[in-house]
């Protein structure tokens, strides 16, 4: 038999029902949501596997003897191997779990950073990227006497990359680069940045925070040294995540966190670290959530990521053109390469008071600077109004917003 | 004829009355606009960061002064629905004594199904510009006791 990856049939309405949340009603209208960028939905499958885990096998892994531990060990185990698969790592063991993204870029800063670099030496980051892959470079940059540098962005919310070849040097240590904006949906062109990095000598950590979802991740051909994924953007639990790293990195980076299941053996003179990928998991792991995630991988992979891809570029493609029908209404980040993520102001009008006025109509989107800052200020404004789509989104929710967002205008102006 | 001062609860009566007029959410949010606009404008010498309540997505500044034994508040917000319930609670809070200010229950933005607007969400400005109304008017209380 011949397996395909590309699934022919795509049926969302299939896929709504597995959402149980999607049939709830906001303020007495249909939801519609489109903050998927913040966080996913969760399918069914994914909530049976938290209460499962709960009801059948919960116990701490790894050591226990019992009948228990070995089950939410063999569970949590796997959860590791569907990861591998997942982002076609070539080594189980350079799957570290993580809280998330925000953990995995700290845990690479404070290890590998914090040993790596000295005074003079530059990290390099971009214009777009979200604090958590900003704040993390300032702190150890202090600590180290290393110096950030920031690839600029264009009018269109594109990385202008000429000026990244200009920022590389034999000073360059680390770059650190958003997979696709948060903000702005634009996919950077990550295995460039990737390539000329390594060139000059310097490892790279992909956020794949946005990407992941979305596109085919496939750490091997993309020869990222790390690489960081949040589960429940993938429609998984809240509070775990991955940092993949590749082996010979992260053997040799210390432990980021000390305490439990980190270590060989503990003596008062001296402790030795445990093999990866436990020298980098201290304490009792999030093992409810872990396995959970690997249901969240197995819904993606029933559905095939082309197809749902396909579905929300789609998406993107329809609520583009319908956005550009309503007055006053400004497409922010007009990249190219975008995932599903449509931003927009409405001049004159306050994101803020948008979003209220969508909410009332049952339609949930995110307004701010959806913590980037400083790419909001290179754009010259306090925020945008943000929807992001899912798989399980269609043209008609679409529609609502659009004749919310009509209406919404309409009582502010 | 002396114009006679509403009391702090007979004012939030006031406004709960006005919104029972209103059937559904976007009349209510319509007026609430529109008080926003009518908001008058703080002068832009107070704009700075000193008088800023933090919220994480809309900006309300706030100035307050003493007038006789009466607290005075003047606000402004980059957001008109923000403006719009910071010019009611100018409206039930300003010149009363800060007593008042300090025991006043604001149940009127509940009632009127403003909840939402006061909950504790980083996004909300409102919460932290009730707190400093009420803060600013526990040092003017102090002030106040120290005179007498």
């Amino acid at each position: 038999m011949i397996e395909t990856l590309e699934h022919t049939t795509f049926d969302v309405k299939e896929i709504r029902q597995q959402f149980p949340v999607l049939n709830r009603l906001v303020k007495g209208k249909p939801l519609v949501y489109f903050d998927n960028a913040a966080t996913a939905q969760k399918p069914k499958v994914v909530i049976d596997a938290l209460t499962e885990y709960y009801e059948k096998y919960n116990a701490n892994i790894h050591r226990g003897i019992h009948s228990l531990a070995e089950e939410a060990t063999a569970a949590y185990e796997a959860t590791r191997d569907t990861v591998q698969q997942f982002i076609n790592a070539q080594h189980r063991e350079e799957i570290i779990f993580t809280r998330g993204v925000t953990e995995s870029i700290n845990l690479v800063a404070y290890t590998y950073g914090r040993t790596n670099l000295k005074s003079g030496d530059e990290i390099i980051i971009s214009g777009m990227e979200h604090h958590s892959n900003i704040v993390p470079w300032q702190l150890i940059a202090e600590m180290t006497g290393a110096k950030l540098r920031v690839i600029p962005v264009d009018d269109n919310g594109e990385l202008i990359m000429e000026e990244y070849y200009k920022l590389l040097s034999e000073k360059t240590k680390i770059v650190s680069i958003v997979h696709a904006s948060n903000s702005l949906g634009t996919i950077n062109p990550v295995k460039e940045i990737i390539d000329s990095a390594h060139k000059a000598g310097a490892v790279v950590l992909v956020d794949g925070a946005q990407s992941t979802v979305h596109l085919d991740i496939d750490v091997q051909e993309l020869d990222c040294d790390f690489f960081a994924i949040s589960s429940h953007k993938v429609y998984g639990p809240t509070g775990i995540g991955v940092l993949y790293g590749k082996k010979h990195l992260l053997e040799a980076m210390p432990p980021f966190m000390g305490g439990g299941e980190m270590i060989k053996d503990v003596s008062f003179e001296k402790t030795t670290w445990n093999d990866l990928p436990y020298k980098f998991e201290a304490g009792t792991p999030n093992i409810a959530d872990t396995v959970a995630l690997k249901a969240a991988i197995d819904f993606i992979n029933s559905i095939g990521k082309i197809a749902a891809r396909k579905h929300e570029d789609a998406l993107l493609q329809y609520a583009t053109e319908q956005l550009e029908t309503v007055d006053a209404v400004r497409l922010i980040g007009r990249a190219k390469h975008k995932v599903s993520v449509a931003s927009f102001v409405v001049e004159g009008v306050h994101p803020q008071d948008l979003g209220i006025l969508l909410d009332n109509q049952g339609v949930a989107v995110r307004t701010g600077h959806h913590c980037t800052q400083p790419l909001m200020n290179r754009l010259g404004i306090p925020g945008t109004t943000r929807a992001s789509f899912a798989m399980y989104n269609t043209k008609e929710e679409i529609n609502v917003m659009i004749a919310a967002l009509n209406k919404a205008i309409r009582l502010l102006k | 004829m002396s114009q006679e001062v509403k009391s702090i609860a007979e004012t939030e009566e006031e406004i709960v009355e006005e919104f029972s007029l209103f059937d559904s959410w976007d009349e209510k949010y319509e007026y609430i606009i529109d008080m926003g606009k009518k908001l008058k404008p703080l002068d832009d010498v107070f704009k700075k960061d000193e008088n800023k309540i933090k919220g994480c997505q809309s900006t309300v500044w706030m100035v307050s002064e003493l007038q006789g034994d009466k607290v005075i508040y003047k606000a402004e917000s980059d957001a008109v629905i923000v403006k719009g319930l910071v010019s009611m609670l100018i409206r039930v809070l300003s010149n009363h004594t800060p007593q008042e200010i300090i025991e006043a229950k604001l149940d009127f933005v509940d009632r009127i199904g403003m909840k939402q607007h006061l909950a504790q969400t980083r996004s909300n400005g409102l919460l932290s510009m009730v707190k400093q109304m009420k803060l600013d008017a526990t040092v003017y209380l102090a002030q106040l006791s120290t005179k007498n």
